[in-house]
């Protein structure tokens, strides 16, 4: 069977299963409307720990052993891990798996990194190489302030186009056998830049990468956005969901009716003072380890199709002067195959 | 590949999406708060003024009263909210400058002494002072031609 679909798609021929997913998040999380959704909500922003990088890592840690222990399984079932984060070196996640004694794969793509975990790793139990993995993200608000931003202590002023990174990782165990719901189709997006330079508006350099990820999406696979239940994007905020929305009209297809952007929903934009949104590896993974995998589960959604976003800037880059390059990866589940596909 | 009309075109469209600073309301903010600092440096300045101090001297005390407040503030995690609000009005002010060197030092501390609160503590001050005592040179010597 052919698995690779038109430009950028594949169709998983044995599509792998969710057997489990954990969401663990910081204090504020807690206080978004999600809050009920997240197995563990820690009042504890340093979880235990001295350092905001230490904290993600134990953050990265507990969710990726929580998702393991929730499938029923044991860490020696697991054949790879798959997880990202935002630190320099990717340290938040290597330090938070350096105990857990499993072959690791360390992914980048901003906060993207969910959609990159679960697209390889579905690849992985598709190609038969592995029957259980781990995809996980995360990223911590005061880490990533102190990598991308200012101490958290200093006296600026966010402009209304930023947004807050989320304290929290999502972690999916993906299995070859099991119930669904399944990885059913992957999209695997380009680096696309048209030119945003502001590190406050991530959203807008964001925006064009999910609008062209969702449109090789729908013509590899000859399909509407209506096909699906929700469209979700990772972090656009509100800023970049006004622009892909407008991106996707411009191309013919209208997301008004179905689209979502976990940025929006894990926060209350008005109570919170989180300005556009959140953002975050830890905002699409936990979005969805959280809140989306149970609203498959319990027949909410019947099909999904989440799109998370990264933007690809260091603080280098941008002190250069150069652009912000984004990528989007556009991953689909399906809580019940039909009969053709199966 | 995106075109330059292309970038053009969506230049456009984000400037058009993206909501704007409240301005207005800002600067008034600003005016008070700073205006505030400084109000309250004044009686102070006039208090040990008026107790005999020389002008100097009680502007050095002034200076050391704000500057230890602005860190107090700091380590206590209000200056960051008063910042948010005010904006220039609370960076302006020498306590802004305090804030810039007490933030760094705090957030680095896991670095060590040396090589993160001594090297980090001005990261943020340091350019100010750089610029400042440079200027200060130029002003310097255009004074002494022009006199």
């Amino acid at each position: 069977m052919e698995k690779h679909i038109g430009e950028q798609t594949v169709r998983f021929a044995n599509p792998p299963t969710i057997t489990a997913t954990a969401a663990i998040v910081g204090p504020k999380e807690g206080e978004g409307p999600l809050a009920q959704y997240f197995d563990v909500v820690s009042q504890d922003a340093l979880f235990g720990t001295d350092s905001w990088e230490k904290a993600e890592s134990e953050l990265s840690r507990q969710t990726i052993i929580l998702a393991v222990q929730k499938a029923n399984l044991q860490l020696g079932d697991i054949q790879y891990i798959l997880a990202g984060d935002l630190l320099n070196q990717e340290t938040g996640t290597t330090f938070g798996v350096r105990d857990l004694g499993r072959p690791f794969f360390g992914l980048f793509g901003a906060c993207s990194a969910i959609g990159e975990a679960m697209t390889l790793g579905a690849m992985i139990i598709d190609g038969g190489f592995a029957n259980n993995i781990v995809a996980s993200a995360s990223s911590h608000f005061c880490a990533a302030e102190k990598t991308f931003r200012f101490p958290l202590e200093l006296g600026t002023q966010r402009p209304p186009t930023a947004s807050w990174t989320v304290t929290g990782d999502g972690a999916v165990v993906l299995s070859a056998q099991g119930a669904g719901p399944y990885v059913t189709t992957a999209t695997t997006g380009a680096v696309v830049d048209l030119g945003v330079k502001d590190s406050n508006n991530m959203g807008a350099a964001m925006a064009p990468a999910a609008a062209d990820v969702l449109i090789k999406h729908f013509q590899d696979l000859g399909i509407q956005p209506d096909y699906y239940d929700v469209i979700a994007t990772g972090d656009l905020g509100a800023v970049g969901r006004d622009l892909l929305l407008q991106l996707m009209d411009k191309a013919g297809y209208n997301l008004h009716h179905n689209h979502k952007d976990c940025g929006l929903m894990i926060f209350d934009r008005e109570k919170q003072d989180v300005h556009a949104g959140g953002s975050g590896c830890g905002c699409s993974a936990a979005t969805f380890a959280g809140y989306f995998y149970r609203q498959l589960l319990r027949g909410e959604i019947n099909k999904m199709l989440l799109v998370p976003t990264g933007a690809l800037h260091s603080v280098v880059t941008v002190q250069q002067g150069e652009s912000i390059p984004a990528i989007a990866h556009a991953v689909a589940f399906e809580r019940a195959m039909s009969h053709n596909e199966r | 590949m995106a075109t330059q009309s292309d970038k053009k075109q969506y230049d456009e469209m984000v400037k058009a999406a993206s909501p704007a600073s409240t301005v207005g309301v800002n600067c008034i903010k600003a005016f008070l708060v700073g205006g505030s600092i400084c109000a309250i440096g004044q009686v102070f300045y006039n208090m040990f003024h008026n107790r005999g101090f020389a002008k100097e001297d009680a502007g050095l005390m002034v200076a050391g009263i704000l500057i230890v407040t602005a860190i107090i503030l700091t380590v206590l995690g209000l200056y960051n909210k008063l910042g948010k609000h005010a904006g220039a009005g609370s960076v302006v002010p020498i306590t802004g400058f305090a804030n810039a060197i007490a933030a760094p030092a705090i957030e680095y501390k896991k670095e060590g002494l040396v090589l993160g609160v001594g090297a980090k503590m001005f990261v943020i001050a340091g350019p100010v002072i750089v610029y400042g005592a440079m200027a200060s040179v130029v002003v310097g010597l255009i004074y002494y031609f022009v006199k």
